[in-house]
This record gives structure tokens, C-alpha cells and sequence, in this order.
């Protein structure tokens, strides 16, 4: 017993050596691994670049007002210097499409709205390739977690080829502000489905009292998102998968054009017929009217007491499903690189720190709108402290599941908006759903055709 | 005789200076154009070269960031039937119609009251100038609040004289008419100055005279100062004509062209062709009629003016 204790506490002093011996080696060879896996970013090599200056083309928005803060912190990171400007939306799509057009951009990172400049910016071959950028580990910091990107966000940013040519960095999803204390006065509760709405907006609509049970974007072009976010209760988009041809003029798509009317006919305030977002969040804002379909980015707006008579009122629902489908629509911005940059490795440094989970998470938490990472939008750092609640967190989680384009993607989307814009407005002034939009279509075919062939 | 000899002397000396000339005025004529070229070449590349440019663009086919071909004159045939050009055309008229007599009338109306003598003239004078100070874009934002169908100021007021609310810009049939009276509110002031400053240089021996003769109020403004401000009114006119035919920031700030199409004017029409829809050639096409039209109406007004001049 005494030998087989000393042998074992030689054996055990022994192996402790041996264990001691082996941790020291293991420390020696194994620690810089070890690191640079747990501090993946410190080893990442963000100085390749230093020295570089890129420039940066963005709209004008709260989210480049954060990317525009981050700046800093960036070039403190990588020595890359960055100029950005930012630019109206519309006149920076104007921008992006003739310096694009010109062959030789004067900014080597774009910020593009992908629901209009998607299948645009593939024919005229504008931007890099992405994917090749990700998978390089030697461009890609190890954290950059690239699975994190939701669905909605990728749909729009990959092509039909396969090709990546941005990053979803900010994807905006359509669902329902409602009143809940007009709901909790008359006892109605938020609708499941598109028929359930109609009837809440019926119960929730009184013209005596200037208070209406819905509001939503009349004006031309503007109106579109809200006939597709019907139609897309129907489970049907307003073209085919791959764009080639319209389906505007379906039994389904009149069904949602006739909702669309009636809605805004029977149970919206008068004049929304030129109603655009800034109108419905007025109405909605000051007690007008009991529900808003629109983007989920107005809550700040909708939450702030000196724009807002209805603070903490607020509800956020998700688009009620329709007869064959439950989605809501949604809208993206994405961060792409010139593809005649010759800056390209500091541009990716720039896109993919840009969109790192930490940036994501700020725009989430300061209210500038919905990031394209899952991890941002679940995340309980973004909820503490946020004045928006619970339900916004869980409108916003729920609808990115769901979402799914709303607005077709293919070349001449304004011109699309337009003409479908008028035929929604003309509804409103008396015209025949399905006569309307056989004429819209016959009108828009041969522009679709030929944009494809150009 | 000596005097006479001297001035043959004088006009010989002229002659032979004369006979010299064409050599020295080609010589100044060659150097002056050197001097010349410049200024030529500035403006045959910032004026004549768009211009060419834009009539090549219009014989084609040209979309940005797609081929161009030549489709010779195609793009204004089709502009003869597209009926969406063909009513933004007619609109673009009656809109300057109406924004271009309705200020002339209420502005040299107003010259004639700030003419006169009373009390805190000046004061209101400037206050009713301080539209026109005002840029197009902050005042058709103002106004845009301002005639929001529930909660804008305009229905607040006209419900306090049991007016029912009005839809302003957000019906088809009153758009224009709302957008009118914006354009007036914002430039009637600037008729009223350009008539103004007419009345202030006339003669007052006219009065005097008309006074004696026994001429009513009346009678003196259409005899005497309706002839004599002519001349002003004309530039005023010209003036609100090409402002009103070309004006878009109004109409893209509060209406953006809608409801519809209801007040979708030319200048609206051309700028969401070439800058929404990106159709370079045929919104090319819309430039040179709505250049034609421009010029046309330009001379119109001009011989119009010519005709209204002082005679004595």
C-alpha cells in the first residue's frame, strides 16, 4: 500500500511534471493560435492598407450620419483614410447612375437602393463581386460572421447570378402602426388577416370626429408598396422570379388594387389620393387616423413628444396575412464597390467594418432603422433602454422572416412606379380595378421588354 | 482763295487716308477677331454645342447606361401621340396662363396703391415684398403643411367663416388652381416693383391737364397711365411667362406632378423622362419643342412690347 502510494505519488509527481512540461511546450507553440483565435480581430491584418484614401458616395439619412461617426474609429483602425459625402437620395441615385454609366466613378464604395438600382447595377456591371472578397481570409476579419445576414437582406443583395455585389446593410420592412388606445375604445383587436383589417378600419373610422381607421401613401409612385404588400397577401410579387414578365394584371392583382381602393376610398381620410409618407405620418401622428401601413423606420419619429401627439401609444404589427400568403414588403440598402476601383482592398475593409456587428448594432439602437444582421436586430442590447418596447423589437424580428420584396426587381422600376402609380390614383378617381390595370400593363410591357434587350 | 485751296488740301489728305484704309482696317479687322476668339469660343461651347448636341441626342434612341441609335425623327413623332406630353402641354399653358395674369392684374393693382401717399407706406410696401425674398423650395414646403386636408392652417381658417374644408393639392380638379395661387402669392410682389418704378418716372403735366378737363379716376388710369406703364407691364409679362412656363420647383416640392398626372406640367414631364426614366432622347426631344415654344412665345411677347413703346 505504502509503495503503491509512494509509487503513486511518484507516478503522480511525475505526471504532474510531465503535465507541467507539456503545458510550457504547448504555451510556447500553442499560444499565438490559441490568440489569434480568440482575438481573431487583433490579429486580422487591418494595417494592409494604411496609407490609402478611398472615397465614399452615401445618402443622406440618419444611418451615413452613423457611418459618418464611425469614420474615425476606422481609419484609427486601419490608417485607411475616408472622404464621404452624402447626397439626396434621389440625386445620389441619379449620381451613382451616370458616374456609373461613365465608366470611371469618382468613388470607389456606393451606398445603392438594391429594390431600384439592383438588376440596374448587374447589366451595367458596376460593382465587385463580393463573395470572392468574403471568403478570402486574408480580406475578411474572422468576426465578420457573414451567416449573420438575414434572408430579406441577402435576396436583395445577391444576383441572379450568384454574384454578391453588396451588403445588405439596412433592410426596411412594411407593417402596421396602429393607435392602441383607439383600438382599446371601440374593443377592437389588431388584425391577424387583410379581411380582418378592413373590418377593423370599418369599426375604427368615424368622418364626425375626424378620425379614420386607415391611412396610407396615395401619390403617384408612392402608392405602389402598399398595393404590392396586398398583392404579396396573395403570395404573388408583380413579376416573374426571374423578371421577364409582368403580373399586374391577374385575377390576384386586381384583388389587392380593389383593397388598395377601398381602403383608401371608404375608410382613409379625404385627399389621400396625394397622400405621400409625409402626409400618413402627420395624419397617424396627431390621432387622425387608427392604422398606418408604411416602412418600420418612422418610429423615432412616431415615439418623439414634439412630432407626436400619440408617444407610447404606439403599436407595431405585422402585415396581416392575406387569402394565400403572409409577407411583408421590403425595401434595402446596400454597400457595394466600384468594380474600376483601384482602391478595392481598402474599399472592402471599409464595407465590411461598416457592417460589422457593432456598427449594425448602433444604427439598431439609435433608432435609424433595421440592420440587415440577425444579431443586431435580436439583440437584448438593442431593447434596454429603448424607447420603443417590446412589440416594435418583436414587429420588426417577425417581419424578417416574412419579408420579401416590394417592389419588382428589374431595370425600370421608376418607370414602373409611375405607370402603376397612376393606374392606383385613377382607381381612386372612379376607374375600373381590372381595366386599369390591363391598360397599365399593355402600357409597361414593351418598356420592360426593351430595357432587358439594351 | 487760300482758304479754299486748304480745305481741297484737307480733303485730298482724307482721300488718300481713305485710299490706305482697307489695308490698315484688315489688319485691325484680323487682330480684333484675334481678340474676339475667346469669348467666341466660350460661347460656341457653353451655348451653341449643348444645343447641337441636344437636337443629335433627339434623332436618337438613347437611354443612360444603354446603346444609342439613330431613329432620325421618331422621338417627336412620338411625342405627337403620346398623350401623356400632349396633356402635360395643354396644362403647362393654362397653368401659365392663369400664373401670369392673375399677378400682372393684382400687381400693377397693387403698384397703383403703393403709388400713393398714406401713412406706414414704406413699412407695408416691405412686408409686401417679402415673398419674393422667399426661395421657391422653403415656400412650397410651407405651403405644403399649410394645406394638409385635416390639419393644415388654410381649412382651420376657412372653418372659422363656415367654409367646409377644401382639398387644395390633394384633388385632381384643384391642384392647378392651388398651385396657381401659390405662384401668385410668391410673385406678384415682383410685378408690383417693375410697375412701380414705371409709375414713379412719369410726367405729372398729363394729371394736371386731365384734372382740368374734368377727368374721372378712371378715366385717368385708362387714358393716361394704363398707355404710359404699358412698356413696364410688358417686361413684367415676359417675365412671368418664362417663369411660369418653365417653373418645377413648386410643383415637384408640393404635388410632385399628381394626383395622377393633374398637374403634371412639360417642364415636370421632361425632368422625369431625363432624370427618373433616364431616356435621353426623347426627353431631348421634349427640350427642343419646349425651346421652340419658349422663343416663339418670347417674340410674341417682345412685338408685342416693341408695339407698346412710347411714341411721340
Amino acid at each position: 500500500m505504502t509503495e503503491k502510494s509512494r509509487s503513486g505519488l511518484a507516478a503522480s509527481r511525475r505526471a504532474v511534471l510531465r503535465t507541467g512540461a507539456s503545458a510550457l511546450a504547448l504555451t510556447a507553440v500553442g499560444a499565438p493560435m490559441i490568440n489569434r483565435s480568440a482575438l481573431g480581430q487583433s490579429t486580422f491584418d487591418w494595417k494592409r492598407y494604411a496609407g490609402t484614401k478611398i472615397d465614399a458616395l452615401l445618402v443622406k439619412n440618419p444611418r451615413s450620419d452613423l457611418l459618418q461617426s464611425h469614420e474615425k474609429e476606422f481609419t484609427a483602425l486601419t490608417g485607411i483614410e475616408v472622404s464621404s459625402e452624402q447626397v439626396p437620395e434621389q440625386q445620389q441615385r441619379q449620381k451613382a447612375m451616370i458616374e456609373f454609366t461613365s465608366g470611371k466613378p469618382t468613388f470607389d464604395v456606393s451606398m445603392l437602393a438594391l429594390h431600384v438600382q439592383k438588376r440596374l447595377s448587374k447589366k451595367g456591371n458596376w460593382l465587385e463581386d463580393l463573395k470572392p472578397l468574403i471568403a478570402d481570409q486574408s480580406q475578411t476579419n474572422p468576426e465578420f460572421d457573414f451567416a449573420d445576414f438575414n434572408s430579406a437582406g441577402l435576396n436583395y443583395s445577391t444576383q441572379t447570378d450568384g454574384s454578391m455585389t453588396t451588403l445588405p446593410h439596412f433592410v426596411d420592412y412594411w407593417m402596421v402602426y396602429y393607435n392602441k388606445e383607439m383600438f382599446e375604445q371601440k374593443g377592437v383587436a389588431y388584425p391577424k388577416t387583410m379581411d380582418e383589417l378592413v373590418l377593423a378600419a370599418q369599426k375604427l373610422t368615424d368622418p364626425s370626429k375626424g378620425v379614420y381607421g386607415f391611412v396610407s401613401r396615395g401619390l403617384k409612385n408612392a402608392n405602389i408598396p402598399v398595393w404590392t404588400s396586398w398583392l404579396l397577401g396573395q403570395g404573388q410579387e408583380t413579376v416573374t422570379p426571374d423578371g421577364s414578365k409582368l403580373l399586374t394584371d391577374t385575377p390576384e392583382a386586381v384583388w389587392a388594387a380593389e383593397l388598395y381602393a377601398r381602403l383608401n376610398k371608404e375608410f382613409a381620410p379625404p385627399g389621400t389620393i396625394g397622400f405621400n409618407w409625409n402626409e400618413c405620418q402627420t395624419t397617424f401622428a396627431q390621432g387622425r387616423a387608427a392604422m398606418w401601413l408604411d416602412g418600420i423606420g418612422f418610429a423615432t419619429p412616431l415615439e418623439d413628444p414634439t412630432k407626436s401627439k400619440i408617444v407610447g401609444k404606439v403599436g407595431y404589427g405585422i402585415t396581416p396575412a392575406g387569402p394565400k400568403g403572409h409577407h411583408s414588403a421590403t425595401f434595402a440598402d446596400g454597400i457595394g464597390i466600384s468594380r474600376t476601383s483601384t482602391k478595392k482592398g481598402a474599399a472592402w475593409y471599409y464595407a465590411q467594418f461598416m457592417a460589422n456587428k457593432k456598427n449594425q448594432l448602433a444604427m439598431m439602437k439609435a433608432g435609424a432603422g433595421a440592420p440587415g444582421r440577425t444579431s443586431a436586430l435580436t439583440s437584448p442590447d438593442a431593447r434596454q433602454g429603448s424607447k420603443f418596447g417590446d412589440q416594435y423589437f418583436e414587429c420588426l424580428a417577425g417581419s424578417a422572416k416574412i419579408g420579401r420584396p416590394g417592389l419588382p426587381v428589374i431595370i425600370p422600376v421608376t418607370e414602373f412606379r409611375d405607370t402603376f402609380g397612376v393606374a392606383l390614383t385613377n382607381l381612386l378617381s372612379g376607374g375600373n380595378a381590372k381595366a386599369e390595370l390591363a391598360k397599365a400593363t399593355e402600357a409597361f410591357k414593351p418598356v420592360l421588354e426593351k430595357s432587358e434587350q439594351g | 482763295m487760300s482758304d479754299a485751296s486748304s480745305a481741297v488740301d484737307a480733303v485730298e489728305r482724307a482721300r488718300s487716308a481713305t485710299s490706305q484704309s482697307p489695308t490698315k482696317a484688315y489688319t485691325f479687322s484680323r487682330n480684333y477677331w484675334a481678340f474676339a476668339a475667346p469669348g467666341t469660343l466660350l460661347i460656341a461651347s457653353v451655348i451653341v454645342f449643348p444645343w447641337i448636341f441636344t437636337l443629335w441626342m433627339s434623332l436618337h434612341d438613347w437611354k443612360v447606361g444603354g446603346d444609342h441609335a439613330f431613329v432620325g425623327l421618331a422621338n417627336y413623332f412620338r411625342l405627337a401621340s403620346d398623350s401623356r406630353f400632349l396633356e402635360s402641354l395643354v396644362r403647362t399653358f393654362w397653368f401659365t396662363a392663369l400664373a401670369t395674369l392673375i399677378p400682372i392684374v393684382l400687381g400693377v393693382w397693387a403698384a397703383m396703391m403703393f403709388h400713393r401717399n398714406f401713412p406706414f407706406r414704406g413699412l407695408l410696401r416691405t412686408v409686401f415684398v417679402m415673398p419674393m425674398m422667399a426661395t421657391p423650395v422653403a415656400v412650397a414646403l410651407v405651403w405644403t403643411m399649410m394645406f394638409h386636408p385635416q390639419l393644415g392652417v388654410l381649412n382651420y381658417l376657412l372653418s372659422l367663416v363656415g367654409i367646409p374644408p377644401q382639398l387644395w393639392v390633394y384633388h385632381p380638379n384643384s391642384v392647378i388652381p392651388t398651385l396657381v395661387m401659390v405662384e401668385v402669392w410668391h410673385w406678384t410682389p415682383l410685378v408690383m416693383l417693375i410697375v412701380l418704378g414705371g409709375l414713379a418716372g412719369l410726367p405729372t403735366d398729363p394729371y394736371d391737364s386731365a384734372l382740368i378737363d374734368g377727368a374721372s379716376g378712371w378715366q385717368m388710369f385708362r387714358f393716361i397711365t394704363w398707355p404710359l406703364i404699358l412698356p413696364y407691364v410688358m417686361i413684367a409679362l415676359v417675365i412671368r411667362t418664362i417663369d411660369s412656363l418653365k417653373v418645377f420647383d413648386t410643383i415637384a416640392v408640393i404635388s410632385q406632378g399628381g394626383p395622377g398626372t393633374a398637374s403634371e406640367t412639360l417642364n415636370y414631364f421632361l425632368y422625369l423622362q431625363a432624370f427618373q426614366f433616364y431616356n435621353i432622347g426623347y426627353a431631348s426631344a421634349v427640350v427642343v419643342i419646349f425651346f421652340v415654344i419658349i422663343i416663339a412665345l418670347s417674340l410674341l411677347l417682345l412685338y408685342l412690347r416693341q408695339k407698346s413703346k412710347w411714341t411721340t
